[in-house]
């Protein structure tokens, strides 16, 4: 459920309103009550995101082995990164992976959506198309894993039956991450779908109403009309969505493990490579350094590209 | 947009045709790789491969559900294709739902004080603070995992129950923004009133607005516990021991066993099915609540 906790809506921060009836409790006393609602979550924030946040950048400048002490080595890490190969081949994996699984993800989600508005109204339907999304990763790549195999998998099975050559889908080099990314579009569509439907249910009736009066074409509606209204949401599920397919690991590291050669070694099996195979934590903690920023660069591109934070609507 | 014609209506309605014909290729698409998975895991190894294409098991057979919880002795399971070696099933599963039940009641519940106090309580430095929490939904998670695992190497948790639920025990950002979100949707009257009456705000939060949460908690319960039972990569970090793996990480070591060559697809189609189950009960029971949580939680 990692991509369910990754959207939140834009805040509204009202100012706090102070009790001006002047039998309210003194604000010593109002913080020290707040203080014990929030203490164990505090906990959680400092001991597990921001210690950490700051023990990170530390640690990417630094050479750590974890058996002995960090060693302070300036932006050595990132200059090495700039001259590693291996990075640019995770990058450029990664993005591949990242462009066709966004791609289709969001075209069949939006199709997906429409017909859910439009004819399958029951929510068993809807129940159904969001199955894949709350099976395990490691499931849903094992299962496919199955199905793809090259000498008894269903679907080569039906690929030869059709007269076409059999594919090697996680064996070579040139499929491993069409493959990768087909088998987590198969996962999220459904969810993907959901998101898109509810942002469809908010668009006013009354808008499509007088389109039909007008006499525009279904093509046309959804051009002129679905579209630009449904951009705020589409802004955040692409953000979203783009944000955590930067993430992908699990399935590559049940079905591929990175290969065939370095086919399918997604920046996070590197930096996971880099800290657990090879122990260099220092060069690992630069690497999440880098992806942060690239992730937080896509983010504030996007939202600022696609102004998912206003509507059309008003 | 006015000086277009007006469509033409057809007696059949081909839009509605198509859109099914859509629904329905979806429907399958969706469902096909699960019959194929119970299939799988009820048809015989030796027989996979002759037998492909048929929509009926292999050989029709229980050893693969035999193996994976452990009732075929060494010698039965590799004649039947399995890898020989030990996989304690039940241990997983008891790991699994140890490790979900008590990340997702500790996070639920801490995330409730906290969202309580962001929504009803008035205290100095409280949008702050809780602008901070949300933040912390930008980080990567790869990013804070490394660190997190030094610490709890330091702490000399590694392969413990402790290590392994410990990030997860005290909040999520997620968690606390979606109840705060509900609680400042509540009415006041019932808190104020026993606020009059002298009321403590631990008190009033125990005796009033829990009780009437249990809806809002209920779904995020639900989505928190999916979430933990689904996750891998936190306990590939830390928990590979034994005696504390849960099942996603069983799996993907089973499937590395694999005898030479020829993986134990039966068995281990058997236990990703075996793993799902507890998802899919889940999901019978609370699915239209999961469902129509969705766009609640992921837009407005």
């Amino acid at each position: 459920m990692t991509t369910l906790t990754k959207h939140p809506p834009a805040p509204t921060f009202k100012a706090p309103q102070l009790s001006k009836r002047g039998r309210g409790p003194s604000k010593l006393r109002e913080l020290r009550i707040a203080l014990l609602f929030i203490f164990p979550a505090m906990i959680g924030l400092v001991a597990f995101s921001l210690v950490p946040t700051i023990r990170g950048i530390y640690l990417s400048f630094t050479e750590y082995n974890i058996l002995g002490e960090p060693k302070w080595i300036g932006i050595d890490n990132y200059t090495a990164i700039f001259a590693d190969e291996l990075f640019w081949n995770a990058m450029a994996v990664t993005i591949q992976y990242v462009a066709i699984n966004i791609v289709f993800q969001i075209v069949i989600a939006i199709g997906l959506a429409l017909l859910m508005q439009s004819v399958a109204k029951s929510t068993f339907i809807r129940a159904a198309l969001l199955l894949p999304f709350l099976v395990a990763n490691v499931i849903v790549a094992l299962l496919w894993f199955w199905m793809l195999d090259y000498q008894i998998g269903i679907v080569n099975e039906v690929i030869s039956w059709l007269g076409l050559p059999r594919v090697a889908f996680f064996g070579s080099e040139q499929w491993a991450i069409p493959t990768i990314a087909f088998v987590n579009v198969w996962r999220h569509m459904g969810y993907t779908a959901l998101l898109v439907f509810a942002g469809l249910q908010a668009i006013p009736h009354h808008v499509y109403e007088v389109a039909s009066l007008d006499g525009a074409s279904r093509t046309r509606t959804f051009w002129s009309i679905t579209m630009p209204l449904l951009r705020p949401v589409l802004a955040l599920v692409l953000v979203v969505t783009v944000i955590g397919s930067f993430q992908v690991f699990d399935t590559v590291a049940v079905t591929t493990g990175g290969g065939p050669v370095n086919a399918t070694r997604v920046i996070q099996m590197y930096i996971y490579q880099k800290a657990f195979g090879e122990s260099d934590f220092g060069y690992a903690s630069a690497l999440s350094v880098v992806l942060f920023v690239i992730l937080a660069l896509v983010a504030f591109i996007q939202m600022k590209f696609l102004r998912g934070n206003e509507s059309d609507l008003d | 947009m006015s000086t277009q014609t007006l469509t033409t209506r057809k007696p059949v309605d081909w839009h509605r045709v198509g859109a099914w014909t859509l629904i329905v290729l979806a429907l399958v698409v969706t469902i096909f790789p699960f019959l194929w998975m119970l299939r799988t895991a009820l048809s015989s190894n030796h027989s996979l491969a002759s037998n492909t294409a048929n929509l009926l098991p292999a050989d029709f057979s229980l050893g693969a559900f035999k193996r994976v919880f452990g009732l075929q002795t060494t010698e039965e399971a590799i004649a039947d294709g399995g890898s020989g070696g030990a996989i304690d099933f039940w241990l997983y599963l008891r790991n699994s739902i140890l490790f979900a039940t008590v990340t997702t009641a500790c996070q639920v519940f801490f995330s409730a004080l906290a969202a309580y106090a962001f929504a009803r309580l008035r205290w100095p430095g409280r949008n702050k603070v809780f602008a901070v929490f949300l933040a912390t939904l930008m980080i990567p998670g790869i990013f804070t995992a490394l660190p997190n695992f030094l610490m709890i190497k330091n702490l000399g948790l590694l392969n413990t129950f402790a290590g392994l639920t410990l990030p997860f025990l005290f909040m999520s950002a997620f968690a606390i923004f979606f109840l705060r979100q509900f609680f400042m949707s509540m009415s006041r009257e019932v808190e104020e009133a026993a606020m009059l009456d002298g009321a403590k705000s631990l008190r009033i939060f125990f005796q009033i607005v829990l009780p009437n949460a249990v809806a809002p908690m209920t779904t995020l319960a639900l989505l928190t516990f999916i979430g933990q039972w689904n996750e891998y990569f936190w306990p590939l970090l830390v928990g590979n021991d034994e005696s504390i793996r849960v099942l996603t990480l069983g799996l993907s070591i089973f499937k590395s066993q694999s005898p030479q060559g020829a993986p134990d697809w039966t068995g281990l189609m058997a236990a990703t099915l075996v793993a799902a189950v507890p998802i899919l009960i889940l999901f019978l029971a609370f699915g239209k609540k999961v469902v129509n949580s969705i766009g609640f939680s992921g837009i407005k």
